[in-house]
């Protein structure tokens, strides 16, 4: 059961966009910066073939220019 | 949006969006996010976080991993680690997974009548050691041998050392960093007199423009990749590839750049020449800090055993290196490159424009490369003739493939010809290595013996009997394989390997010693930028598996040579290095203490009075610096660096009529080398799960072969078949297929050559002919 935090760096021009097309995306928490151009997501899905698909859909958001991953946690390593 | 924390998966979601939080907060001084979000951020639970240096690849992330009820559990980035500032890939967000593995080895094992039999560790360790004796007694010292890795920790690679060549007394030690980084040893050496970069990562945050060559660091270092598109997006940094293949890399530059292969050499003198011929030579800097050289040419390749060769350094002036440059105007080298002239003139540009600073960053494409030295000599030309080195944001940056390519294989010196400081030909410091190890200076060889490829070469002929690999899986990696796997399956060939999975080379074993993973010990490991990084044993090891230092001691102990080995079992690591950063000791290389490496996330050498050294060979940096001027090239005696006159000069084989198209192998993000770890995590497996044979589009069509088609790839050496790519991860030119090797079911090294850069003696898996055929 994976939970995994990334950074979203937007497009040029593209930061309330790259908001408004995460929140429309089940499955990701979004912490928006108030005074930068960068968002933390943070992901919950029950597998990792969810948490691929999701990542799928994240990376095909036009208004996101990169995503880089953090850290992550597995709840079934235990 | 964040909810009170009601449950541990709560709890987990908090600790995920506090190590993002401290992320972004590092790359982003400064940065705001909401103070109610902030608030309900616990940071301490019942995991326990410890620090340690990512397992995988030689950036030298630091990772924290998350340890509860005696099980890693958990991995993020290190938001103190200058190196990674808590971002983590993928490969290392995964990586305690593997621990995991069912088949995990966890009992030692022995062959008997074609079978393995579970044996204790104690019976296996005395096998080992009276098999080393008796192949001694019966074919002397030079028919036992050891190899090891870059991944070998600093303690590991150092009795290693110890035991062959100040306990037995041969110099039949090689590692896998041969692979990798050899070519990137003899290049620093030659030009500078020293081993490893004189900058470090934090170049990053100052250059200008990067420039890599050869090096998919999309994939391949990915952490100091999002550090450069972070720069880019902060301060408009540019980013540009140079390369023989489109890569992830090229498609997030600026300006991807592509080279017919092996032409960079041509294209780096064209560089030179439109430095020089436009005005743009630092002068006073050339002046007082560098010499000019030119060395033999036409050295050959090494596909032939015993192959010797050895350069002749002369010295010529800068005329006659103007002179020998006229061969390569950029509208000469275009043709024969592949490079537009207005792309040559680009590169030389931004090299030649004195308000840019420049970081040129390589790995495995200059390193992997039959003129692998002289690609390195001629980008520090670049960087020489400009005087842009050894300032923050200015300089040439080779990358490690390995987490301590620098730090075990380089710094350690676990090649035939090294000793922890200095080399064996050189009486003084094998009279200084005697004195620490407290031997006779006579039992060190002064001759090297076997580098990798002629190693198991030497195994296949029989003039080695025995040999004991640690931490590396020479039956996928090396190059040519089908003849090193057949010979170490020879009747009379016994052969030892300690690793923490099966793999084909546990399969040619007649012993198999179940190692200690990562966490499972301590250790250190020394990364691309010279950082010393030191983490404490987080878990308990399976079974019977051990530590390889511990393994090496044990068995060198059994044959006598207890007195060299004094360490205790459960701090040898700390006695080890205690004893290791003697060789070292000096305003050049003295390494940190280890309670410093326990403190903080590594530090890198020179560390002098409580100091790291950040770039070398500056005087404002480097209190090694002692000529009155504002550079020093200390490791040359008259302190000046060496440009070099080097040609370019043909692969050892290209394509033809018979088989029309290079062969370039290489990585993926998802695995690491060759895949024993990664493909035992699940996850990792999954994204990639076999290897593949990258087309380009044009070729597919004219072989009417599609996606996901077998084909059949080979060369003379042999064949391998495997699922066809078009225009998936990346492109290869026309006329070149890319393979990558991390799948030891499709076992692309049968079909690679064994040529190899007569300097480094690193062989060249970029470059070979082959053919397909659609299955």
């Amino acid at each position: 059961m994976p939970i995994k935090s990334y950074l979203a760096h937007p497009c040029d021009g593209k930061y309330q966009q790259l908001l408004s097309d995460l929140s429309n995306i089940t499955g990701c928490d979004i912490i928006p910066s108030e005074n930068e151009e960068i968002a933390i997501v943070v992901t919950d899905t029950k597998d990792e073939f969810e948490d691929q698909k999701l990542q799928v859909k994240i990376n095909s958001i036009k208004s996101l220019k990169m995503l880089s991953m953090v850290s992550g946690f597995d709840t079934n390593q235990q | 949006m964040m909810k009170k924390i009601t449950s541990r998966r709560e709890f987990l979601k908090k600790m995920a969006a506090t190590s993002a939080m401290t992320a972004a907060a590092a790359l982003f001084p400064g940065i705001v996010f909401a103070e109610e979000q902030i608030r309900n951020i616990r940071t301490s639970g019942n995991l326990e976080w410890k620090k340690a240096p990512c397992r995988f690849c030689g950036v030298g992330c630091g990772v924290l991993i998350g340890i509860e009820n005696g099980k890693a559990v958990a991995v993020k980035g290190d938001p103190n680690s200058s190196v990674n500032k808590g971002l983590c890939c993928v490969k290392g967000y995964h990586q305690t997974i593997c621990m995991y593995a069912k088949d995990r080895l966890t009992k030692p094992l022995v062959k008997k009548n074609g079978k393995y039999v579970e044996t204790s560790m104690e019976e296996a360790l005395d096998l080992v050691a009276s098999k080393m004796k008796e192949t001694i007694e019966k074919h002397g010292k030079d028919s036992v041998a050891m190899y090891t890795s870059g991944q070998s920790t600093i303690p590991e690679g150092y009795v290693a050392s110890k035991f062959m060549k100040g306990a037995i007394g041969t110099n039949n030690l090689d590692c896998n960093a041969r692979l990798c980084m050899a070519s990137a040893v003899t290049g620093f050496l030659t030009t500078f007199g020293a081993d490893e970069p004189m900058g470090c990562y934090e170049d990053i945050d100052h250059a200008d423009v990067f420039i890599t060559w050869g090096n998919n660091m999309a994939e391949m270092h990915p952490v100091l990749f999002s550090r450069m598109l972070d720069q880019r997006l902060k301060r408009g940094a540019t980013i540009i590839d140079f390369a023989t293949r489109t890569t992830r890399s090229s498609m997030a530059s600026d300006r991807s750049i592509l080279f017919n292969p092996q032409t960079d050499l041509a294209v780096a003198n064209a560089i030179a020449y439109e430095i020089i011929n436009n005005g743009w030579v630092n002068n006073q800097f050339i002046k007082e800090h560098c010499n000019f050289s030119k060395g033999l040419i036409n050295i050959g390749y090494g596909t032939e055993d015993k192959f010797k060769f050895k350069d002749e350094p002369t010295k010529i002036d800068f005329e006659q290196y103007k002179e020998f440059l006229n061969d390569y105007s950029p509208e000469k080298v275009s043709e024969l490159s592949g490079v537009s002239i207005k792309d040559i003139k680009y590169l030389a540009a931004i090299y030649g424009d004195p308000n840019k600073k420049v970081v040129s960053f390589w790995c495995m494409g200059m390193n992997q490369h039959t003129r692998g030295t002289w690609i390195n000599n001629l980008v520090y030309n670049i960087h020489l003739l400009t005087g842009k080195i050894s300032q923050p944001g200015n300089g040439p940056f080779s990358l490690t493939g390995q987490p301590s390519a620098c730090g075990t294989a380089r710094e350690v010196g676990t090649f035939t010809h090294k000793l922890p400081h200095g080399v064996v030909m050189n009486k003084k410091h094998r009279e200084h290595a005697a004195k620490i190890w407290k031997v006779p200076v006579e039992r060190i060889p002064s001759k090297p013996t076997y580098h990798a490829t002629e190693m198991f070469r030497a195994l296949d002929r029989g003039d080695i009997k025995f040999i004991w690999t640690q931490v590396t899986n020479p039956m996928v990696s090396l190059p040519k394989v089908g003849r090193y796997t057949e010979g170490a399956k020879k009747e009379d060939r016994f052969i030892v390997v300690s690793d923490v999975f099966p793999t084909p080379t546990t399969d040619v074993a007649d012993v198999i010693l179940p190692a200690a993973w990562h966490i499972e010990k301590n250790g250190m490991f020394g990364n691309s930028e010279r950082r010393t990084q030191y983490w404490d044993k987080m878990v308990d090891p399976p079974g019977e598996a051990m530590p390889d230092a511990w393994q090496t001691i044990e068995v060198a102990r059994r044959m006598g040579y207890g007195e060299l080995f004094p360490y205790s079992k459960e701090k040898h690591e700390e006695e080890i290095y205690n004893e290791y950063r003697q060789h070292h000791e000096g305003k050049k290389h003295n390494m940190a203490p280890l309670e410093v490496l326990k403190a903080q996330s590594g530090a890198m050498w020179p560390f002098v009075d409580g100091k790291e050294t950040k770039w070398r060979y500056n005087v404002k940096y480097d209190p090694a610096c002692d000529n009155g001027k504002n550079f020093h090239f200390y490791g040359k005696k008259d302190g000046k660096a060496i440009i070099w006159q080097r040609p370019y000069e043909a692969p050892a084989e290209s394509p033809d009529e018979e088989y029309p198209f290079w062969l370039n192998t290489g990585r993926v993000i998802e695995h690491w080398h060759t895949g024993s770890m990664t493909r035992r995590i699940p996850v990792l497996h999954q994204a990639m799960p076999h290897s593949y044979v990258e087309l380009h589009p044009d070729d597919a069509e004219k072989y009417s072969i599609s996606n996901g088609q077998k084909v059949k790839v080979i060369s003379r050496r042999g064949t391998t078949i495997l699922p066809a790519s078009v225009n998936e991860r990346g492109l290869p030119t026309k006329g070149q297929v890319f393979v990558p090797f991390f799948d030891e079911n499709m076992m692309i090294n049968d079909v690679t050559l064994d040529a190899f850069c007569p300097i480094s003696k690193e062989p060249d898996y970029k470059k070979c002919a082959v053919k397909i055929e659609k299955v």
